[in-house]
């Protein structure tokens, strides 16, 4: 990571810690790494005077670094969408001072290798990386990948994201085995005989538009049965961008009972409708697709009340030769590290999310889910800041997308809200501006 | 304020963007050029210097004839280009093949593709007019327009009968673009056939669903019978022909529950013994072979609407 001051002063900022119990005006000082001191705006302090790098905070919040923990980098293989250095770059630039990176790369990540190229990489880019593993080999889902090895090497959980564990048994074997290693299985759910030839959610749209659908129960009935197997043998699971009422309402029911489950969602399934698929848009193809007016909905009341953990981008980058073509041959997925923090803030605008409530789920939770370091500016921490200007309004125009990929439903949006400073370990990896 | 009324369309995607009187021009200026088509000469100097492609995707014959017969009946310059799906995956792309089209500065593509959406993606990127000729199951818009040319011709109208249309809504082009003309030309549209084969939402299109023949049948003005794909194995969609053939297939018994008057209808070609009766395919109801004649008129209609369309040249 780039090198720079050994200190910096945060000055008159809004302090949201909610791990701290903390919401308040404050100074932030940051030496060697790590939350030195934090002194309430107004009181005395013995650092003001002191020559430091210094940033005015003054009608911005300062956070506890947000944590993408659903991201696609595509190094190694896929270069030419984006690299660990381009995507962390984008990372920083929304936010971000981590991110978790699907296994989905060529070749995948099912090894050691594997792994300690992407954190190799990772030395020279802007925001902390943590490699997520293959369940299976080569995400084929039929044996085991190496957890323990895989481990050793610093992958922090498992997935063979990008397609689900289709055998019942093996995600059995992938839960028990899981805890010898203390690796988290995150699970990309999706019973493939209903949706594989889909290409949206499968309703009056798709008809009219002559597209296969996929049905919203080849979720649910995943998730169903991811959670009930983690239950039986009593191992956590995680459940990656989840996008219909069911799904929620299943979550629910199934943390009512204690089950040992976790949830994301990503702000484009609390943010867009199917209806954004308009006229055969491959910027807004993903998978799971994009639901209805009501599942979006469902989705705000399960992070209202708790029932989904984190909000997570599944940033997914492609390029025009996956995307401009036609919609049912066009890749699954779209960019979102950019976006994530404004299209949150339009959820505390709205009342639905608190700024407390809105830190829970970027930061505390995802690295809890992970086991990760972060979520917390107390004092002694590890220095991951994020500032945000909650006013600041722009047009996220795709001459100003820092990924690779500019593949975004958003792009021409007039947005509100905005990363503007992101501190990894004391060193600041983005300035706006 | 009728004679305002101007044709302005560059591409024929689909008839959900034609409005009624669009669609209506269509189907009169088409009626005036199928008398072309009875002349010992048959040819029109209309588009002289025009130059279109046939650029297919997928096999056809009758469709691309059809559109070859209109092109050429208006005297323009046709080129066919058949290309396979699989010369496509070889890295070609659609619009890698539209741009070296382009460059040959066509005016205009008519397109069949696989792929839903494809002929809008086309027209996206080139400056040419492009012409729907079937895109995956979205929509056969000069089928549609065939389809409701044939009905007015043989009924005087379109406004208050009832159209019966059988088999696989879900796969069919056809049934979309019948659907969507049908009920904008004011018809009660009402489909029937196994459930597997009924799309999800298909009532939002403007269809109504019937569980049996006989209820769809009963009273009908029209009753169109869809090709059942025999190919399509990955899918469960009906226990076999046979019985499909029983309970959907349309039969003289079905058939006398409709009007005494009623056309039978089928884009083609036909599975004889599966979805319809061969004596009722060749009986005298049957208007198959009008379909087939006015495909060419309504062809050389769309051809001769978007070349002369307000603004171009
Ligand atoms: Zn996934």
């Amino acid at each position: 990571m780039n090198g720079q001051a050994r200190s910096l002063l945060l000055k008159n900022g809004r302090i949201i810690d909610p791990l701290s119990k903390m919401d308040k005006q404050a100074d932030v000082l940051i030496s060697d790494g790590k939350i030195d001191q934090i002194i309430p705006t107004g009181t005395e302090n013995t650092f003001s005077d002191h020559d430091l790098p210094s940033f005015d905070l003054a009608g911005k919040w300062i956070l506890p670094g947000l944590i993408d923990m659903h991201v696609h980098l595509r190094e190694p293989g896929e270069e030419y969408k984006e690299t660990v250095v381009s995507g962390t770059k984008a990372a920083a630039a929304g936010g971000f001072t981590a991110v978790a990176c699907m296994p989905n790369t060529q070749p995948v990540n099912d090894s050691q290798s594997v792994t300690q190229l992407i954190l190799a990489k990772a030395r020279q880019g802007f925001a902390r990386v943590y490699p997520v593993g293959a369940i299976s080999k080569n995400s084929e889902g039929t044996e085991l990948a190496e957890f323990g090895e895989m481990k050793e090497a610093g992958v922090v959980a498992l997935s063979d994201d990008g397609r689900p564990v289709a055998n019942s048994q093996l995600l059995r074997r992938a839960l028990e085995y899981s805890a010898n290693h203390d690796l988290l299985l995150i699970s990309h759910s999706e019973e493939m005989s209903l949706s594989e030839n889909g290409a949206m959610n499968e309703g009056a749209l798709s008809t009219r538009l002559g597209l296969n659908g996929i049905p919203h129960p080849a979720e649910e009935i995943m998730i169903y049965r991811d959670m009930a197997l983690a239950n039986y043998v009593k191992r956590p699971i995680h459940i990656a961008h989840i996008s219909t009422r069911e799904s929620v309402s299943l979550i629910r029911r199934a943390k009512a009972k204690g089950w040992p489950v976790t949830a994301e969602t990503t702000p484009h399934y609390f943010t867009l409708t199917e209806e954004a698929v308009g006229q055969y848009n491959t910027r807004a193809k993903m998978n799971p697709p994009l639901r209805t007016n009501d599942d979006v909905k469902a989705i705000k009341e399960g992070l209202l009340d708790g029932t989904i953990d984190a909000i997570a981008t599944d940033h997914a980058p492609h390029s025009t030769l996956e995307k401009n073509v036609e919609f049912d041959q066009a890749a699954n997925g779209i960019i979102g590290l950019e976006t994530s923090v404004p299209l949150t803030l339009a959820l505390v605008r709205e009342g639905i999310l608190t700024p407390d409530k809105m830190v829970e789920l970027l930061s505390i939770h995802p690295a809890r889910i992970l086991g990760v370091t972060g979520g917390s500016l107390a004092i002694g921490a590890t220095a991951d800041v994020t500032v945000i200007d909650p006013e600041m309004e722009f047009i996220y125009s795709a001459d100003k997308i820092v990924s690779k990929s500019k593949n975004s439903p958003f792009i021409d949006w007039q947005l509100k809200g905005k990363a503007i400073l992101t501190i990894v370990g004391g060193r600041v990896m983005f300035q706006e501006g | 304020m009728e004679n305002e009324y101007r044709f302005n369309h560059k591409h024929i995607l689909g008839l959900e963007d034609l409005s009624l009187t669009d669609i209506e021009f269509i189907l009169n200026t088409a009626d005036s050029f199928k008398e072309i088509s009875t002349r010992p000469i048959k040819k029109v100097p209309t588009l002289r210097g025009k130059t279109v492609i046939h650029l297919f995707f997928e096999p056809s014959t009758r469709t691309r004839l059809s559109f070859e017969i209109a092109a050429k009946r208006m005297s323009a310059d046709t080129f066919n280009i058949s290309a396979s799906t699989s010369s496509a995956r070889k890295g070609e792309t659609l619009l890698d093949t539209a741009m070296n089209l382009a460059a040959m500065n066509p005016d205009i593509i008519v397109i069949r593709h696989s792929s839903s959406g494809s002929p809008r993606l086309l027209a996206n990127h080139i400056d040419a007019s492009v012409i729907n000729a079937g895109d995956g199951i979205h929509e056969h818009p000069s089928q549609g327009l065939l389809d409701l040319m044939t009905v007015k011709e043989n009924k005087g109208r379109i406004d208050g009968l009832k159209i019966a249309i059988l088999g696989d809504i879900s796969h069919s082009r056809v049934a979309h673009s019948d659907i969507i003309g049908f009920s904008k030309m004011g018809a009660e549209v009402c489909v029937c056939g196994p459930a597997t084969m009924l799309p999800v939402g298909i009532e939002e299109m403007g269809a109504t669903v019937c569980v049996s023949k006989e209820e769809v049948v009963e009273g009908a003005d029209v009753i169109m019978a869809l090709r059942i794909q025999k190919e399509r194995q990955t899918d469960p969609l009906i226990p076999s022909l046979r019985e499909y053939a029983i309970f959907f297939g349309v039969s003289k018994k079905v058939v006398e529950l409709a009007r005494p008057d009623v056309l039978i209808m089928h884009p083609g070609p036909i599975n004889r013994g599966v979805e319809m009766d061969p004596d009722i395919a060749d009986g005298s109801r049957s208007v198959i072979l009008d379909q087939v004649t006015n495909g060419v008129a309504v062809r050389m209609a769309l051809l001769y609407l978007i070349m002369g369309r307000e603004g171009n040249e």
